[in-house]
């Protein structure tokens, strides 16, 4: 059992192969579960083969449906606009976060709402959320907006008070005003650690996405996938959920490099 | 330096993969179902034939155990065509696209009412099937609510396109209906087109009552297992028209069932009573048997499969309503022949007419 001692080395080829093992196990187990399924009813739908699920792609991707619309491009775009609203949304959260690290009059105005705020379930209270905000998009943003903004602004005011009372006189004596100490000494600093939180909460974005297509909506990733249910369509979700998984992985990628590249100095940190 | 070789990793995996899936091989003979149902009023009866012992009753007569497992609408049926259920309640139409488009043969053991006025299409602002084009509906897509649509949108020459289909959850349709006035037109089941229908400035424009008989009501065991265990089949036949003919006496004794039924329901006794108003119930299993042995079922099941079709629900590369053949009772199939899925045997039913079910 020497490999699993704490100097354990393994070569590159042996590390990758480990690394796969899970991988390749679960789309294993997946693939031999299917295919005893198909042998005993080859129409069954509840774990379509790779076969079915490319047709499945095919049909969604790049063939017309019914309405005469490319499914899977139309829904990536409905629920990619109502991210992208809510992210941008985010910088609020930032900014009130911000303000109530630093100053006084914002934190005792906004601290203990918020931290009330961040515990209430807000998927609980979607049928309030569509009576005040109506079916639209509004609706479906706001929930996303309710579910992550308060970890953000939270997250965000913790960081921005443990910056060292120091740095702040410093730049104080160093002739800053309150604007440039703000938005020109804390900020940069916590900025990479803020995008990493941000880019944690990308996984509670999409569920509360997920959540608000499936009440009321018209497209959408979140929506297709409750629709087609109503007739077993696995060979769509299935594709569905692997590209909604890769869409936020390489969201989640980019923030990565971003930081990586803006903030070089983060990474010694 | 230790290193695990590639080789014997592969080997690991290999033996993990066998392990897990040499367990998978389903039991043969059986003396324990399950049965799976959900919440409406033309299925209360099951749980109150669990909750009044006649379930046990004739389970035990038949040497059986059936088990009754409550759950959600969708999943109920997800469960039953993954086979984690024997069998499972449901509508005409999943049990033609869920089961039946899956592969999975299904009889319809019980017909057990159709809906007269249980879905229906209601809208505010005096609307009309002349001003209704071009407005948002807000429904459950896919569902049966989609298919009253669609026939009440056919009788009025319009087609889908004419109209605006908003997916919207069964779980919040009543309130964000009445919350938004800008909601023009939704169309629900019950209980909630009955609380819709009780706040003024609503109308009900059509409802299941102009398309009688289309919409059923089923208990849908696998074909299977039927035929390895009649048994089921009996005590399932037995037990429902022993409730039905409890409910369908006068009186404290049918009171008291109704009462139990609708604390089930989680709704009250007056309106539980206005919900079977509202679903026409085949109440002996002789009434039940003529309705599926005669011609109009299968002019109503056209209905269905041809809606079903339109919409992809028979399978993205369906080429017709026929993939799926339907078998009624004199032996007709309508659709493919060699692909049966979806069977109305009423000869369960017969029995308990001709009172031939041991007790």
């Amino acid at each position: 059992m020497k490999f699993l001692s704490m100097h354990a080395k393994f070569g590159p080829v042996t590390t990758a192969l480990l690394s796969a093992s899970l991988f390749v196990l679960c789309v294993a187990a997946y693939f031999t579960a299917s295919h005893i399924r198909h042998q005993e009813n080859p129409k069954d739908k509840i774990m379509p083969t790779i076969g079915k699920m490319w047709k499945g792609v095919e049909n969604t991707a790049f063939k017309e449906d019914r309405k005469g619309e490319y499914r899977l491009w139309v829904d990536t775009w409905a629920s990619a606009k109502r991210l992208g609203y809510s992210t941008l949304l985010l910088v609020l959260a930032v900014l009130l976060g911000l303000h109530m690290g630093l100053y006084p009059f914002f934190e005792a105005v906004f601290y203990r709402f918020i931290l009330f705020f961040d515990k209430v379930p807000a998927l609980a209270l979607l049928p309030i959320l569509f009576i005040i905000f109506g079916l639209g998009e509004l609706s479906k943003v706001m929930l996303i907006l309710l579910g992550v903004f308060p970890t953000i602004a939270l997250d965000t005011y913790l960081r921005a008070k443990a910056v060292p009372r120091e740095q702040i006189i410093k730049g104080r004596t160093l002739g800053a005003g309150s604007a440039k100490i703000t938005y020109g000494v804390v900020l940069p600093q916590i900025m990479p650690d803020v995008l990493n939180t941000i880019r944690l909460n990308f996984k509670a974005m999409v569920l509360f996405l997920i959540a608000g297509e499936s009440l009321a909506a018209t497209a959408g990733l979140g929506y297709r996938i409750f629709v087609v249910r109503r007739y077993i369509a696995m060979e769509i979700i299935i594709p569905y959920v692997l590209w909604m998984s890769l869409l936020a992985f390489v969201a989640d990628l980019l923030v990565r490099l971003w930081i990586k590249k803006r903030y070089a100095w983060y990474q010694a940190h | 330096m230790s290193r695990l070789s590639a080789k014997s990793l592969l080997r690991c995996l290999m033996m993990v993969c066998l392990v897990l899936f040499a367990t998978a091989t389903p039991a043969l003979a059986k003396t324990k179902f399950k049965v799976a149902w959900s919440i409406y009023v033309g299925w209360m009866p099951w749980p109150y034939a669990e909750e009044s012992g006649i379930l046990k009753k004739w389970a035990d007569a038949h040497n059986i155990e059936i088990e009754l497992v409550q759950m959600d609408y969708v999943a109920s049926i997800e469960a039953y065509v993954a086979g984690q259920v024997d069998a499972c309640v449901m509508t005409n139409m999943e049990m033609l696209n869920m089961p039946a488009a899956s592969g999975i043969d299904s009889t319809a053991l019980i017909i057990g009412d159709y809906s007269n006025g249980n879905d229906a299409l209601l809208v505010r602002d005096g609307l009309t099937a002349k001003t209704i084009k071009g407005q948002e509906i807000s429904l459950v897509e896919l569902t049966v609510s989609h298919y009253l649509l669609n026939r009440f949108l056919e009788k009025n020459n319009m087609k889908e396109k004419d109209v605006r289909v908003i997916n919207t959850s069964d779980s919040d349709i009543g309130p964000i209906f009445l919350s938004n006035d800008s909601q023009k037109a939704v169309v629900t089941w019950n209980p909630i087109v009955m609380q819709i229908e009780q706040h003024p400035g609503i109308t009900k424009l059509f409802s299941s009552a102009d398309v009688p008989g289309e919409i059923i009501d089923l208990m849908a065991v696998n074909t299977k297992t039927l035929k390895k265990n009649p048994a089921l089949g009996k005590a399932l036949v037995g037990a429902w028209y022993e409730v039905m003919s409890v409910m369908s006496r006068r009186g404290a004794d049918a009171d008291k069932a109704l009462g139990t039924m609708a604390a089930q329901a989680e709704s009250s006794l007056v309106e539980f009573k206005s919900q079977l108003k509202t679903t026409a119930m085949f109440y002996t299993a002789d009434a039940a048997v003529q309705y599926a042995s005669g011609p109009e079922i299968k002019k109503n099941m056209d209905y269905v499969r041809q809606f079903c079709f339109r919409h992809g629900l028979l399978g993205e590369g369906a080429e017709s309503a026929d993939v799926v053949g339907i078998q009624y009772p004199d032996g007709s199939v309508q659709g493919d022949k060699r692909n049966v899925n979806f069977r109305f045997d009423v000869s369960y039913m017969k029995m308990a007419a001709e009172g031939k079910l041991k007790r």
